[in-house]
């Protein structure tokens, strides 16, 4: 069974453990400017939003890759950046819809989500469930239940 | 290590930027952030300095924990001498600028001097450069960020800024980051403006690595999280309803000052309490509360985000606050409501707004309001003075005028600005100023609570609620349950919540922790980052240094017992209603045995002796 991101944004309360967790995991240090997920901010409305790849499954970066340097992880199904092919010219950035894949100008290669090699550890970090790890067929689930508890037979628990 | 080991040292005077290591035989003594950057400035600065000349110092300090994934580790302070008080400062924010100056590779950041003209940093890294701040001089902290954002044309900027009540003279005014985070007490704001420096910007990219023992750091970290977590205040109350959760409690036990602390219950606690923030409004059925926020790497999030009703006679046509903003806490609530006897929550809420607009300390803001409402219903002062304004306690419309004309320094907002004590000195009546060292009381009325009185009577800020929490013991029952009415014992307990909250800010993360954490769970998170021996035993001492040090400070620059004191309101006029009613706060009782135990003469200076063992001589 494959897994997948789940963000819930109503969740979220912008602390960014889920940032410092990601750097720490991916490059040793806590540093959210080296973080492959993004919280964002919309300031006036009162919303936080993390944001990162979603790996899709026909995926752009994937594809748009000359150097066959983005792979598919065929236990986690991410798509993972292979450091020793990727030789930075950035079409993966260009191509992907969503903005998720990012260039660093430290090492001159591409930098993206890889699920942590299937321990993600935004989700293990996240405080208050606004990222979780669930089944990949399932990230409909909690929303479901969510709908489901008003039905109209609900007052009969009550 | 989990420090940088850099300060930069900002001459402004000069125009100079320079790199410095840190004392890293400092660190081993002081930690970090409060204590460290206070320990700095008594090594460098003579603390008889006029606050507001060039001479003052202004440090900005991050602890080690600061920028990790320790949770609240996004703490910084501003650390000066105070012009409100003319006592040392330690104004303590959040937000997610301290953590981007540690980023950015530093520590701290020490400002001297004075700049011939109005400028603001701007941090990248290692490359600091003073820039010329006339376009954004005069203008208020919200816009001031705007206008910053575009020149720097970079999102991820962070920014610390003065809004226009500190270039006012506004002795309350604080620094403000991230829009609505403030380093709040004591004027450091005012400070910062008396120096021509606007802003700080920065941007850090580095991160923070060094730590000591990474694996054992990262599970003394999520360790700590699960009992902030578990616990029923930091895992629920205070995500729920933030620190408003104790507007209906404190007016409940009879400890909720009221019009300038005449009375000790509020009749309209209920309508400004944390519950009534999540009430649907009439007008458009929304609560005032969209959500709560985090700062930087906080597990807890009692950070509330609100709007005003657009209808609210303060923001009609004025779409420029009809967006979501810092709301109400605890302690704004209670300034600007029960304190002025304003019951308007939306009035209230915008209040809040300008404070962090225009960088003024809503305790302090709320409080000296309320002392011009005493002020003008004893017939002190009139009409005449406030240009026409009415300044009856209950009225919303006084409050949010105030608010307007304080921010901009306009009108009678010029005395308000003088906070509570001045103003009181300047029309003749000082004994009703609710002030301990010229500092606005915060939230609890030490009748009902004697012991958060003599905690008032022996900050080192001026009277503060946050450098000796005794609330958590007194009413919560943190870690255990002490009678609110009595004094016995009182004096141990002040001294711990002392000494112990001295360490949690020194060591860069929010006190607000200490709802779920005692000091065993916080040494082994900082054990595990600094190089170093950091025993219990050693902690606590240390918190014990750096108060006495704080104090050493204080005594040089002039105060004295005499300043250990109430306001005789407090001391002699009986609580009216409630289960303290008849109850004065005694702190003849207790300040003796609290010098007694801090190893101080009578006089309140640490003996020869209290110098030794502290490594103080």
């Amino acid at each position: 069974m494959q897994k997948s991101l789940h963000i819930d944004p109503m969740k979220c309360t912008g602390c960014l453990q889920c940032e410092m967790a990601c750097s720490y995991e991916n490059e040793g240090v806590f540093n959210p400017s080296k973080s492959r997920i993004k919280v964002f901010n919309f300031e006036h409305e009162g919303r936080f939003v993390p944001y990162t790849c979603t790996q899709c499954a026909e995926a752009w970066c994937l594809h748009a890759c000359p150097v066959e340097a983005i792979q598919l992880n065929k236990g986690t199904g991410a798509k993972e950046i292979k450091n020793s092919l990727c030789v930075g010219c950035k079409v993966c950035t260009i191509a992907c819809p969503f903005g998720t894949v990012n260039y660093s100008q430290e090492t001159g290669k591409v930098i993206k989500c890889d699920l942590c090699g299937g321990n993600p550890q935004c989700a293990e970090a996240c405080p208050t469930g606004a990222i979780t790890y669930v089944d990949a067929n399932w990230t409909g689930l909690d929303k479901m239940r969510a709908w489901a508890a008003k039905t109209a037979n609900a007052e009969h628990t009550a | 290590m989990a420090w940088t080991r850099k300060v930069l040292r900002v001459n402004l005077t000069e125009g100079t930027c320079m790199p410095e290591p840190l004392n890293m035989d400092w660190a081993m003594q002081y930690l970090g952030q409060r204590g460290l950057a206070t320990k700095y400035l008594m090594e460098e600065m003579d603390p008889n300095v006029d606050p507001l000349s060039p001479e003052n110092k202004m440090i900005m300090a991050t602890g080690p924990l600061t920028g990790t994934n320790a949770s609240t580790g996004g703490r910084y302070s501003v650390i000066t001498k105070g012009p409100l008080t003319g006592a040392i400062a330690c104004s303590n924010s959040g937000g997610f600028i301290g953590a981007e100056i540690k980023m950015a590779g530093w520590d701290m950041i020490i400002f001297e001097g004075k700049s011939p003209k109005p400028v603001y940093l701007f941090l990248e890294n290692d490359k600091p450069t003073l820039v010329d701040a006339s376009f954004i001089w005069g203008q208020s902290v919200w816009e001031a960020d705007k206008k910053l954002r575009q020149k720097h044309q970079d999102p991820l900027i962070r920014i610390a800024t003065i809004g226009r009540s500190a270039e006012q003279g506004c002795l309350f005014a604080g620094v403000i980051n991230d829009l609505h985070r403030a380093a709040g007490r004591s004027g450091v704001g005012t400070v910062m403006a008396s120096k021509n420096l606007k802003a700080v910007v920065v941007r850090g990219t580095k991160g923070v690595a060094n730590i000591k023992d990474p694996k054992e750091f990262m599970a003394a970290t999520r360790k700590g999280k699960q009992v902030l977590h578990d616990n029923a205040v930091t895992g629920a109350g205070l995500p729920q309803y933030g620190t408003q959760v104790l507007m209906n409690v404190i007016n409940e036990i009879g400890a909720m000052p009221t019009r300038n602390w005449r009375e000790v219950q509020f009749e309209g606690a209920s309508k400004i309490s944390g519950e009534a923030m999540h009430e649907p409004r009439a007008s458009d059925n929304k609560p005032n509360l969209v959500t709560n926020a985090a700062c930087f790497g906080c597990t807890i999030a009692c950070g509330r985000i609100s709007t005003i009703d657009k209808d609210h006679y303060t923001i009609v046509n004025k779409p420029e606050y009809w967006g979501a903003s810092g709301g109400l806490e605890y302690e704004a609530a209670w300034a600007l409501g029960s304190d002025t006897g304003v019951d308007d929550l939306d009035a209230l809420t915008y209040a809040n707004f300008l404070c962090n607009e225009d960088g003024m300390d809503p305790i302090s803001f709320g409080a000296t309001v309320a002392a011009a409402m005493d002020l003008y219903e004893e017939g002190v002062i009139t009409k005449e003075h406030t240009g026409g304004l009415e300044l009856k306690f209950g009225s919303a419309e006084a409050l949010t005028t105030l608010a307007e004309l304080t921010a901009k320094g306009e009108g009678f907002g010029k005395d308000i600005g003088l906070g509570s004590r001045r103003l009181c000195e300047k029309y003749g009546r000082p004994e009703l100023s609710m002030t301990v060292k010229g500092q606005e009381f915060p939230a609890y009325d030490a009748r009902g609570i004697q012991g958060i009185g003599l905690a008032y009577a022996t900050s080192n800020r001026g009277a503060c609620h946050l450098r000796g929490y005794t609330i958590a013991s007194e009413v919560m029952g943190i870690p255990h349950k002490t009678d609110p009415l009595e004094t016995e014992g009182k004096p141990e307990l002040v001294k711990a919540f002392q000494d112990a909250t001295a360490v949690v800010d020194s060591a860069g993360i929010c006190v607000f922790t200490t709802f779920a954490w005692t000091l065993d769970d916080i040494q082994p998170q900082i054990e595990a980052a600094c190089e170093g021996d950091w025993s219990m035993e050693k902690l606590v001492t240390m918190g014990e240094r750096i108060w006495n040090l704080e104090r050493e400070f204080n005594l040089k620059a002039g105060l004295s017992k005499k300043d250990d004191t109430l306001p005789p309101r407090l001391l002699n006029e009986p609580a009216k209603t409630g289960p303290a009613q008849g109850k004065t706060n005694e702190l003849a009782v207790m300040l003796p045995e609290y010098y007694k135990l801090r190893g101080w003469n009578p006089e309140g200076v640490p003996t020869d002796e209290t110098r030794q063992r502290l490594g103080l001589a």
